[in-house]
C-alpha cells in the first residue's frame, strides 16, 4: 500500500467569474502532517470543502490511494477514509457525547435494515465509541449533553466524531480556533499522537501550532498556491515572506 | 429516570387496559369514535416520523392514507367480502409504492420546497381520484362488505362484529406503537433523529442520507397507508376527501398537537382533535372557527404540544409564577 | 384542431396563466423577501371574489368594485400584516404553515358567517360584455381579452416598481441581505409591511377579475393556492419573473390539457412539476427578481 493517501492535483473551483482555488496541488502521506496556510480569503475552505467533497471542483481531479475519486460526494469519500473536522464546530448538540460518537462509529457499519435491532446493543460501535473518546480525553463526558459542553470540549467532540470513523485521511479546518492555550496544546499533542498512522491536512492560523507540528507547509494567496515545503523551507521562503508572513512572524 | 420509565410504562399499560376493557361499557357510538381515534393515531405516528423524528415538514401525508383506503375499496369484490390479509397487504404495498415514487421526487427538495411540493402531489391524487372513472368521482366508493380474516378455510374473527372490528383496530394501534418504538432506537431510527437534528454533519459522517430520507417515507407511507384501510374498513367507504390537502393539515395538526417526536403524543393529539372536534360541532355549526383559534393558540401558547404539559407544569410550579 | 380554436385555447391559456401569476407573483414575493410561507393567501384571492360581488351589487359595476376594492385589499393586507403576520418571521416553517393553516379555517368560517355558503355570480361590465367573431362558429369573449391586457399591464408595471424605484431597489436588496438592508437605514418594517399588502391586492384583484367568468363560492382558494405553489416552485422561489413563466406553463398545460386529455387535466400540471423537478430541483430561475 503506498503511504501517498490524497492526491490533489490542480483543483479550480470558480464561483461566477472569481477564482477561489486556482490549479491547486495537494499530496497527503501517512504518518505527516501537512498544514495550509494563507490569509483570510485565500482559498483555503474552498480547498478543504473540495477535499471532502461538500464542493465538487470545477477542473483537477483527487486521488485516494490512487483511485480517482472526483465524483464521490461527500458521505462517500467519508466511507472510503476521509474524515473533516468543521471550522465552526458541527455536533450533533442535543445528544449525548457517547451518542454524538457511537452514530460516528455506526457510520462504518449502517446496518439500515436492521429496523428492530437495539442500536445502543451494536458492542462494535459502542467499544469505538468509547474507544475515540479516550483517545480525546472526553470519557469521562460521556454522558452529558454535547451542547453543554465548553466549547474546547466541543472541539474535542468533533475530533473524537472523525475518528470515530476510522478515517485514515483527517482534513480538519482549524482545530485549535477558540481555545484557551492550555487547550490548544493538548490539542496540538493530540495531533501529534494521530499523525503516526494517519495522514493529517490541518487549516490553522495560529503560526506557531503550525510551525510547531507541521511537516509539511503548503501556503495559499488568492487561490494560487504559492509555495509548499518542510516549515523550514517556507520560513526562508522570500516570496512567502513578501506576501503573506510578514517579518514580525518569525520572531515573535 | 428508571422511575420515570416505570411510570410511563405503568401509566402505557393503565390506558392499554381502559382501552381493551372501553366496550364492555361505552355506548356503539362512542366505541366507534375510540376506533377512528386509533386509526388516526397510526396515521398520526406515521407522519411523527417524517415530522418529528427526520425533519421532514410533509403537507401531503394524505395521500396514502387515501390511496390505500381506495385500493381497499376497490380491490374488494362488489358482491361478496373480500380477503383482509390480500387487501391489507395489497393497499399497505400500493401506499409504500406511491410514497417510493413521490419520495424520489419530493426529496430532491428541501425547506420550504418540500412542503409546497408534497402539499401538490397530494393534489394531484386526489385529482386523479375526483375526477377519472377510477374513483367513482367525487361521492366515492362503499365497500358493501368488510373483509373476511380467512386463513384457508379458518376465520379466526369477524370483522362484521362492532367490537372484534375494535379489537383488531386496538391490536393493530399497538403493533405499530410497539414497532414505531422499537425503529427508533434501532441504528436506522438513530440516523434518523441525527438527520432531523444536522444533516450535513450525517453526510460528512458517511450516512447516505438521502436513502434514508426515502426509507423513512416510505415507511411512513405504508403506516399511514395501514391506517387508510382500517378507516375504510371501519366506515365502509371512501371519498375523495380522504386524499384532500385539508386531511394533510388535519393530521398534521394533531402531531403538533399532541407533541411531536413522541408516538404517545401523536395518538393523544388524534384523540384531542376528534374530542375537540365533537365539542366544538356541539356548539356551533362554525366550528371551524373554534378550531382555527385552537390551532393558533397551541402553535403561539404551547410549544411541545399536551405531551410537554405536565413538564411545563412542573416548571411553572417550581419556579414559583409564569415568568420563564 | 383547427387553427381558430388552437387560437382560442391560446388566449385560454395566457388568460389563466397571467391571472395566476397575480396570485403567484405576490405569495413569491412574501417568500422571497420575509422568508415566511403563507398557505392563506388564496384566502386573499377568494375575499377579492367575493368583495367583486358585494361591491358590484352595491356599486353596479365592477369597475367600481375594483376601484374601490383593490386600495381597501391593500389597507387589510398591511392590517393583517401589522397585526398577524409580523409574528410569524421569528418562526419556523413548520409553526408557519400551521399558524396560516389555522387563518384558512377562520377566514372560511368568518365568510360563511357574513356571506353564507351560497355560490354566486357576478355580471361583467357591459362595455366588455361582448366578444369577437373569429369564423362562422368561434367567436372570443372581450372581458378574457381585457383580463389579460389588465394583467400585462401590471406585470410591466411589477417590472418598473422592482428594478427602476427605489422601493425596488429595497425590496431587492431585502431579498439578499437583511443585515445591509438595516445597516444601510432602510426602514424593513415598512417594506415587508408594502411588499405584503402589495401582495394581498394583487391576490384580490385576481379573485375580483376572474369573479365574472368563474363562479365565487366556497373554498375557492384552496385549489388557487395550490397551484401557486406549482408555479413558485417551477419559478424558483423569490423570483418574479419565474413565477411569470411558471404561471404562463401551468396556464399552457392545463387548458391543452383539459382539451387532449379531459379526465387527466387536474393531474396535468403536477405533472409539468414534477418534470421540472427532476430537470431543476431549485426551480427554473432561481432567486433574484
Amino acid at each position: 500500500m503506498s503511504d501517498q493517501l490524497l492526491v490533489a492535483d490542480k483543483l479550480t473551483r470558480r464561483f461566477g467569474g472569481l477564482s477561489a482555488n486556482e490549479a491547486v496541488s495537494l499530496t497527503l502521506t501517512r504518518g505527516r502532517l501537512h498544514a495550509l496556510l494563507g490569509p483570510n480569503g485565500a482559498g483555503k475552505s474552498t480547498c478543504i470543502n473540495m477535499l471532502s467533497g461538500d464542493l465538487p471542483p470545477s477542473e483537477g481531479r483527487i486521488y485516494y490511494q490512487g483511485r480517482d475519486i472526483t465524483a464521490l460526494d461527500a458521505p462517500q469519500r467519508s466511507r472510503v477514509g476521509i474524515g473533516r473536522s468543521y471550522q465552526r464546530t458541527n455536533i450533533f448538540p442535543g445528544f449525548t457525547v457517547l451518542e454524538n460518537c457511537r452514530l460516528a462509529a455506526q457510520s462504518r457499519h449502517q446496518r439500515a435494515w436492521r429496523l428492530f435491532a437495539n442500536a445502543l446493543g451494536l458492542r462494535d460501535t459502542l467499544d469505538k465509541a468509547h474507544a475515540v473518546m479516550a483517545e480525546v480525553g472526553l470519557e469521562a463526558q460521556a454522558n452529558r449533553i454535547a451542547g453543554t459542553l465548553s466549547h474546547g470540549e466541543q472541539r474535542q467532540l468533533e475530533i473524537a466524531m472523525v475518528l470515530a470513523t476510522d478515517a485514515d485521511v483527517l482534513l480538519l479546518d482549524e482545530p485549535l480556533a477558540g481555545m484557551g492555550s492550555e487547550e490548544a496544546s493538548r490539542m496540538v499533542g493530540l495531533l501529534d499522537t494521530l499523525r503516526r498512522s494517519r495522514a493529517i491536512l490541518l487549516v490553522e492560523h495560529d503560526m506557531d501550532a503550525v510551525f510547531a507540528v507541521a511537516d509539511e507547509i503548503t501556503v495559499l494567496v488568492n487561490g494560487q498556491l504559492l509555495a509548499t515545503g518542510t516549515p523550514a523551507q517556507i520560513r526562508s521562503n522570500h516570496e512567502v515572506q513578501q506576501a503573506y508572513l510578514g517579518e514580525e512572524a518569525f520572531h515573535a | 429516570m428508571t422511575i420515570k420509565t416505570h411510570t410511563a410504562g405503568i401509566a402505557q399499560a393503565v390506558v392499554l387496559a381502559a382501552l381493551a376493557a372501553y366496550p364492555l361499557v361505552g355506548s356503539e357510538f362512542y366505541v366507534e369514535m375510540v376506533a377512528k381515534v386509533l386509526v388516526l393515531g397510526i396515521f398520526a405516528m406515521s407522519l411523527d416520523l417524517l415530522v418529528g423524528f427526520t425533519g421532514l415538514v410533509s403537507l401531503g401525508h394524505s395521500a396514502y392514507f387515501g390511496v390505500a383506503a381506495y385500493a381497499v375499496a376497490l380491490i374488494a369484490p362488489e358482491f361478496a367480502p373480500a380477503n383482509l390479509w390480500f387487501v391489507l397487504g395489497a393497499a399497505v404495498l400500493i401506499s409504500a409504492a406511491v410514497a417510493l415514487g413521490i419520495g424520489l421526487l419530493v426529496l430532491r427538495t428541501r425547506g420550504i420546497y418540500f412542503i409546497m411540493v408534497t402539499l401538490a402531489f397530494t393534489q394531484m391524487a386526489f385529482f386523479l381520484f375526483h375526477d377519472t372513472a377510477l374513483g367513482g368521482g367525487s361521492d366515492g366508493i362503499y365497500l358493501n362488505f368488510r373483509p373476511e380474516p380467512r386463513i384457508g378455510g379458518w376465520m379466526p374473527f369477524d370483522l362484521a362484529e362492532g367490537s372484534q372490528l375494535y379489537y383488531f383496530i386496538l391490536a393493530v394501534a399497538v403493533l405499530v406503537f410497539v414497532g414505531i418504538k422499537r425503529v427508533l432506537r434501532s441504528p436506522f431510527g438513530r440516523v434518523l433523529v441525527g438527520i432531523k437534528s444536522n444533516e450535513h454533519r450525517m453526510r460528512s459522517l458517511g450516512y447516505s442520507t438521502f436513502n434514508y430520507k426515502l426509507g423513512a417515507f416510505v415507511l411512513a407511507g405504508a403506516l399511514a397507508g395501514l391506517a387508510g384501510v382500517l378507516y375504510a374498513v371501519l366506515f365502509g367507504f371512501v371519498t375523495p376527501e380522504l386524499l384532500s390537502w385539508h386531511e394533510s393539515g388535519h393530521v398534521l395538526m394533531m402531531v403538533i398537537l399532541g407533541g411531536m417526536g413522541s408516538p404517545v403524543g401523536a395518538v393523544l393529539g388524534a384523540g384531542a382533535m376528534v374530542a375537540l372536534e365533537e365539542a366544538f360541532s356541539l356548539l356551533t355549526t362554525h366550528w371551524q372557527l373554534l378550531m382555527g383559534g385552537v390551532i393558533l393558540a397551541v402553535v403561539l401558547f404551547l410549544p411541545g404540544g399536551l405531551i410537554a404539559l405536565p413538564g411545563r407544569m412542573r416548571q411553572l410550579i417550581k419556579s414559583g409564577g409564569p415568568h420563564e | 384542431m383547427d387553427i381558430f380554436s388552437f387560437l382560442v385555447q391560446t388566449l385560454n391559456a395566457v388568460q389563466y396563466g397571467l391571472l395566476l401569476f397575480l396570485v403567484a407573483s405576490g405569495l413569491t414575493l412574501v417568500f422571497g423577501i420575509m422568508g415566511i410561507i403563507n398557505l392563506a393567501h388564496g384566502s386573499f384571492y377568494m375575499a377579492g371574489a367575493y368583495l367583486a360581488f358585494g361591491l358590484t351589487s352595491a356599486t353596479g359595476s365592477l369597475v367600481w368594485a375594483i376601484v374601490l376594492g383593490v386600495p381597501l385589499a391593500m389597507l387589510v393586507g398591511a392590517a393583517l400584516e401589522a397585526l398577524l403576520f409580523v409574528h410569524l418571521y421569528k418562526r419556523d416553517h413548520l409553526e408557519q404553515v400551521l399558524l396560516t393553516y389555522g387563518l384558512i379555517l377562520i377566514f372560511e368560517e368568518l365568510r360563511s358567517l357574513i356571506v353564507g355558503n351560497d355560490v354566486h355570480g357576478v355580471a361583467m361590465p357591459d362595455f366588455l360584455a361582448g366578444s369577437i367573431p373569429l369564423n362562422d362558429t368561434l367567436s372570443y369573449p372581450v372581458y378574457r381579452l381585457a383580463i389579460s391586457a389588465v394583467c400585462v399591464v401590471l406585470a410591466i408595471g411589477l417590472y418598473f416598481l422592482i428594478q427602476r424605484t427605489r422601493l425596488g431597489m429595497m425590496i431587492r436588496a431585502g431579498s439578499h441581505d437583511r443585515d445591509m438592508v438595516q445597516a444601510l437605514g432602510i426602514n424593513i418594517t415598512v417594506i415587508y409591511r408594502v411588499v405584503f399588502a402589495l401582495g394581498v391586492a394583487m391576490a384580490a384583484l385576481a379573485g375580483m377579475l376572474a369573479a365574472p367568468i368563474s363562479s365565487v363560492g366556497p373554498n375557492m382558494g384552496g385549489q388557487v393556492l395550490i397551484l401557486s405553489f406549482v408555479v413558485v416552485v417551477i419559478g424558483g422561489i423569490g423570483s418574479v419573473w419565474g413565477a411569470l413563466l411558471g404561471a404562463l406553463l401551468i396556464g399552457f398545460a392545463d387548458t391543452f390539457g383539459k382539451v387532449i386529455l379531459p379526465e387527466f387535466a387536474g393531474a396535468m400540471v403536477y405533472l409539468v412539476m414534477a418534470a421540472v423537478l427532476l430537470w431543476r430541483p431549485e426551480g427554473l430561475l432561481k432567486k433574484g427578481a
